[in-house]
């Protein structure tokens, strides 16, 4: 097995797959915590499935590098989102599952009406539920995911403390002079940075499990905050890792692997939970 | 000066207008107490005087010596979910954030200033604790002890004992009337509990159909403070 390792680690493309991995599931558990402290998820699934219209644009148009259209458009959608949510919170609600479904239909009608792909359902299936292979990341991927992963990580330490505060009590910090709605945009713009980054890996529809099940992992068995998003990030990454390494040894479609291992985490430390808090 | 002036101030939201015309001057070293039944306005007037809401009309006019920034905060039930996960540390360190974001982290002598108000609110063995396990009265420290890293001079305390039992509730008033005046921080407090308002105030404001300001004294004499004090002891 080591063996088999050794020969697949020779490859550039599966270095690439992991470095990516890394990074991604790192970055989408860090934010992960305060999205889902926040209520914030239902955000991170409606933009998982504006990114899936976005990217379906960007494939009938074959563009080269998919990023430039898919990035701002997520964004954009980020802010919007962020913005009908606050104002009237059911509506805001609603206000998603309007353009969720609304995306990825027009989306999957284009792809439909205008592809030129031999291989349509596979097209899509890979942009639902990430590559079946992780064959595909050029370097231009890699790059552009280690720039912009290092920028998640570096704000995420920038702001730590501002996070918890207007996470913990948004009320307080806006009392004491604190612009709680730049934070709020900003955080919304990073969500919309991680999603866009991981539908390479895990594909839309999977984006979500990313971001909530590291964080509820660790909620399970930590008290802290810091103690919570320390525990999140090495989670993410070790599930990340393991399921890399079964999808190549055994040929499973990457995504789906990453998230069963975090559906596993997440079992343990609920177990975990359970009988320490019987102790 | 006074360390706080509030002119010809009405609140509300949007248009509506829920409390009217009100002039009341805070001086350092009051302990003001702002009575009046459910829905009478008292958390939006002191949202406005926090900013969170924008006034009507009329203007909040804060002292020379009093900065935007420098006001403590304790809000009417935080409405913070069962289990969010923060020690007591962290979330009293969270009173010593600064506006500007060119000050992500805080130094050490802001986890100084932390540590001491843990002490004068007797929680400091609670440091480490999970907020979410802790009592109501507990919490309540908590949130006080981080309103109190933000400020030297002004605490605006929205029902600091809603919830509590008698004893804590007491313990806590005894607390508040200390940083009153020992440490001469000046206190706002929202409350139901007319008795501890006489007891322990200096100052009533009372809002509602008839408005009063002034002394307690005053107000143990008016026709409001009257009318109110025989409605709550029947
Ligand atoms: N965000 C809001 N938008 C519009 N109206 C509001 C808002 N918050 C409160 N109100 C209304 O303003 C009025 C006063 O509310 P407020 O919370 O200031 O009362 P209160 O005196 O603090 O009452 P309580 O003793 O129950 O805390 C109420 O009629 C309430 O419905
Ligand atoms: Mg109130």
């Amino acid at each position: 097995m080591i063996e088999t390792l050794q020969v697949y680690f020779q490859y550039p493309f599966v270095r690439y797959a992991f470095i990516v991995g890394i990074l991604i599931s790192l970055c989408s558990a860090l934010f992960g915590v305060t999205l889902v402290l926040k209520r914030f998820s239902f955000i991170g699934d409606g933009l998982s499935h504006v990114a899936f219209g976005a990217i379906a644009i960007a494939s009938v148009l074959n563009l080269t590098n998919q990023m430039l259209l898919v990035l701002p458009l997520t964004i954009v959608s980020a802010v919007l989102l962020l913005r009908t949510g606050q104002n009237t919170k059911i509506k805001g609600d609603a206000a998603i599952a309007m353009i969720s479904v609304a995306t990825m239909a027009f989306g999957y009608l284009i792809m439909n009406v205008f592809s030129t792909s031999s291989n349509l359902s596979g097209d899509v299936c890979t942009t639902l539920f990430g590559s079946t292979s992780i064959l595909t990341l050029t370097r231009n991927d890699v790059f552009l995911c280690v720039v912009l992963s290092v920028a998640v990580v570096a704000l995420f330490i920038l702001f730590y403390n501002k996070l918890f505060a207007i996470t913990f009590d948004e009320t307080f910090s806006k009392a004491i002079g604190v612009n709680t709605d730049r934070y709020n945009l900003f955080i919304a713009i990073v969500i919309a940075v991680i999603i866009v980054l991981a539908m390479k890996l895990v594909g839309s529809l999977l984006i979500s499990a990313l971001v909530v099940f590291p964080a509820l992992c660790a909620m399970r068995l930590f008290k802290s905050f810091k103690a919570v998003t320390l525990f999140a990030a090495a989670i993410s990454v070790v599930c990340a890792i393991a399921g890399l390494l079964i999808s190549i040894l055994a040929g499973t479609p990457v995504g789906s692997t990453i998230v069963m291992m975090d559906v596993f985490a997440f079992s343990v430390c609920y177990v975990f939970d359970v009988i320490f808090s019987r102790l | 000066m006074a360390l706080l002036t509030l002119r010809n101030l009405s609140v509300g939201y949007d248009k509506d207008i829920i409390v009217q015309n009100l002039n009341v001057t805070v001086n350092a070293g009051d302990y003001l107490c702002i009575l009046g039944e459910n829905g009478s306005g008292k958390s939006t007037l002191m949202k406005t005087i926090l900013s969170l809401t924008p006034p009507i009309v009329g203007e909040v006019i804060l002292g020379e010596d009093l900065l935007r920034n420098e006001i403590g905060y304790l809000p009417q039930q935080t409405l913070v979910q069962k289990d969010f996960p923060a020690s007591v540390f962290e979330i009293v360190l969270s009173g010593c954030q600064k506006a500007s974001a060119f000050q992500p982290f805080y130094s050490n002598a802001d986890k100084e200033t932390a540590r001491r108000n843990m002490e004068r609110m007797q929680i400091a063995d609670l440091a480490s604790h999970a907020y979410k396990n802790l009592s109501g009265g507990q919490q309540q420290r908590v949130l006080l002890a981080r309103a109190l890293c933000a400020t030297k001079k002004l605490l605006l305390l929205d029902e600091p004992v809603a919830g509590l039992d008698p004893k804590v509730t007491n313990e806590l008033y005894d607390l508040i009337q200390r940083l009153n005046k020992e440490d001469n921080i000046t206190i706002i407090m929202i409350s139901h509990d007319i008795g501890a308002a006489v007891k322990y105030a200096t100052h009533i404001l009372h809002i509602g159909q008839h408005i009063f300001s002034g002394t307690k004294e005053a107000y143990v004499k008016s026709e409001t403070g009257k009318l109110f004090m025989t409605r709550d002891a029947t």
